[in-house]
């Protein structure tokens, strides 16, 4: 049995560590029990890709993983449609924007507040700590927003979110445990000022951690709805989870409720084009996060690990 | 005399250490002026503004000329025929899932004593990968899934001879649907700081457990258990501190007309009120929400001090 020491990454042996009788039991459950959660979060993945890959008719036909008849109809149908398109455009521009723009405020933020000598930043400390606990609300703060006229702008969903007071604790742990004081003392000696020693030797040596903010404010800036629900009242403006909330959702309740009276070939219409691009579109609209997954994927391991070492 | 000779003085001194405090960290402070000016603008602001609660505000009129009312909206709230079942829906919800909590942990049991390296890292790289899948879509799958032409798992549960049943459409699923969901998607994620806490229980301890011939069962229960204790009561404070205002996002994506009087919670209540009505009461509204962050921080303190006091594990 080894296991991975968290310091050095690598692995150590421990020594071969025997097992008693009734411990065979136990391992034969474990191996059962892993290999029956396993089935469970990875069946609906395949098969979530496997229907994107079926046509409109054949989706839902049985929980077979291999598509029925083969075909990219779906992923045509998502490429021809144009909101999903614009979706995808603000998406990027806001996630993109967005994220540069939360790691400039959570460095400069984490960097002095990282720095032993600096006494006063216990107060700046403290003001970002109580906003974990204590907040404002939805209604005043999006009054506050209206107040300063930026409702419909991609300020509204970017500045707001820009500086995430856990991520900001985090890299701040990240900075005082890795960049030792005597670093900074024999640069200061040598004339290195703040901002030069910030750039050219706390950032530098700081990747892994970087990758793993970004990764965190880039993930929600992708995913969320509910800022651009609510700050957002031009259409044209909304990004792609808010296309996908029209599409794949609010078509789904339809057929729910009695109470909407729409002509039976409109409806039919919508849910066979929903129908058909339903899987592709969840597809397609992942593929960004999937895609940096495997590469920021044991950054990311290591992110939430500093983040357990108690800001 | 004395008094008017020492002002200066120490006026003095005081210029003199802001200057020797400027010369060092003056970098500092400008640095810290983005953020700060963002922290004041998007959150203490806000705060200033929770005074809408206690005014009878309009949209056209500004915040300070508009008049007290004092409790008059948290009154309201609190003698709406929908208070109760708003909050009882609300504490359904979180109790559920604060019931679930343990399962990260024993998720990360089972992988840490898992005996073949390369099928225990398999199953963890793949058990935090639905953590990606935006609300937006997970709720979408769910909906698909539990459809009942042809979703998901009626039809896993057909080929044991199970009806299948549109589990959307009855109200007495919500929460299992809610919670359960949740667990398939975060139970991978929320593992990864158990086992590092697990890797770094000493194996001195395990060794000599064996010798005292404790089997893996025994050693979970008297080893790892004691050690990852401190990481799962502050998770647990921290996972209590927002009682109230947790998955919001979701419920209002599953929420639909037949399941509201089992899924209106707190927050999608006070959106209702105050952003999505046609005429939107924000005083109410606001009134509503200040009432769900002092209850989440009464919560807070109340779990810390019960926590502190049985365990020796406390935030502050």
């Amino acid at each position: 049995m080894s296991t991975i020491d968290m310091k050095t990454g690598k692995k150590k042996k421990r020594t071969a560590i025997k097992y008693m009788k009734s411990d065979y039991a136990f391992l034969a459950f474990d191996t059962l029990i892993l290999t029956l959660i396993f089935i469970i979060i990875l069946y609906p993945l395949l098969y979530v890709i496997s229907c994107s890959f079926s046509g409109g008719k054949m989706v839902g036909g049985g929980a077979s993983l291999i598509p029925l008849q083969a075909t990219l109809e779906g992923y045509t149908a998502v490429i021809e449609d144009a909101s999903v398109w614009r979706g995808y455009g603000n998406s990027l521009i806001y996630t993109i924007s967005g994220t540069a723009l939360a790691l400039l405020t959570t460095i400069l933020c984490a960097y002095p507040l990282s720095r032993r000598t600096f006494k006063n930043g216990k107060y700046m400390m403290f003001l970002c700590v109580f906003t974990m606990y204590f907040s404002g609300g939805l209604i005043p703060t999006y009054l506050t927003i209206r107040g300063y006229g930026i409702l419909d702008t991609i300020w509204a969903l970017i500045l707001p979110v820009s500086l995430s007071v856990y991520n900001m604790i985090v890299m701040r742990t990240y900075f005082r445990t890795s960049i030792p004081d005597e670093m900074h003392e024999a640069a200061s000696i040598d004339g290195c000022g703040e901002w030069r020693f910030l750039t050219q030797i706390v950032l530098p040596l700081s990747g892994p951690i970087i990758a793993v903010i970004g990764l965190y404010y880039a993930v929600d800036l992708w995913n969320g709805y509910f800022n651009a629900m609510v700050y957002l009242q031009d259409k044209a403006k909304l990004p792609l989870a808010n296309v996908l909330r029209e599409l794949l959702i609010q078509n789904q309740s339809l057929g729910m409720e009695s109470n909407v009276q729409m002509d039976s070939t409109t409806l039919a219409l919508l849910e066979m084009r929903s129908q058909v691009m339903r899987y592709s579109l969840i597809i397609v609209s992942s593929l960004p996060v999937m895609m940096l997954y495997p590469f920021v994927q044991k950054y990311f391991v290591k992110g939430v690990m500093i983040g357990a070492v108690k800001g | 005399m004395t008094a008017k000779a020492i002002a200066p003085v120490r006026g003095k001194r005081f210029i003199q250490s802001f200057k020797n405090e400027m010369t060092r960290h003056g970098a500092l402070y400008i640095m810290l002026l983005l953020p700060l000016t963002i922290l004041l603008a998007f959150k203490y602001a806000p705060m200033y503004g929770i005074q809408i609660a206690f005014r009878d505000f309009r949209i056209t009129r500004a915040m300070e000329k508009c008049d007290w009312v004092g409790l008059k909206y948290v009154i309201r709230f609190l003698t709406n025929d929908q208070f109760w079942q708003i909050l009882r829906n609300t504490l359904s919800i979180n109790l559920y899932s604060l019931a679930t909590f343990p399962i990260s942990l024993i998720f990360a049991l089972l992988l840490n004593y898992m005996p073949s390296q390369k099928y225990k890292k398999t199953v963890q790289m793949i058990s935090y990968a639905p953590h990606f899948i935006s609300t937006v879509v997970m709720a979408s799958l769910i909906l698909q899934f539990l459809s009942a032409r042809g979703g998901l798992l009626n039809e896993v549960l057909g080929i044991f001879g199970i009806p299948s049943v549109n589990y959307m459409a009855y109200p007495e699923y919500f929460y299992s649907v809610y919670v359960w969901s949740g667990v398939w998607q975060e139970m991978g994620y929320g593992a990864i700081i158990y086992i590092s806490a697990l890797s770094g229980v000493s194996s001195e301890l395990h060794e000599a457990a064996i010798v005292d011939g404790a089997n893996i069962i025994k050693r979970i229960w008297h080893v790892d258990i004691p050690s990852i204790l401190p990481t799962f009561c502050i998770l647990l404070i921290m996972r209590c501190g927002s009682l109230l205002n947790i998955g919001f996002e979701k419920v209002l994506l599953l929420q639909n007309n037949i399941n509201t009087s089992v899924s209106e919670v707190i927050s999608t209540f006070v959106y209702r009120q105050g952003i999505a009505a046609s005429r939107p009461q924000y005083s109410y509204a606001a009134a509503i929400g200040l009432f769900q962050s002092i209850f989440n921080m009464i919560m807070l303190l109340t779990v810390n001090t019960i926590t502190g006091k049985l365990t020796g594990n406390s935030m502050f």
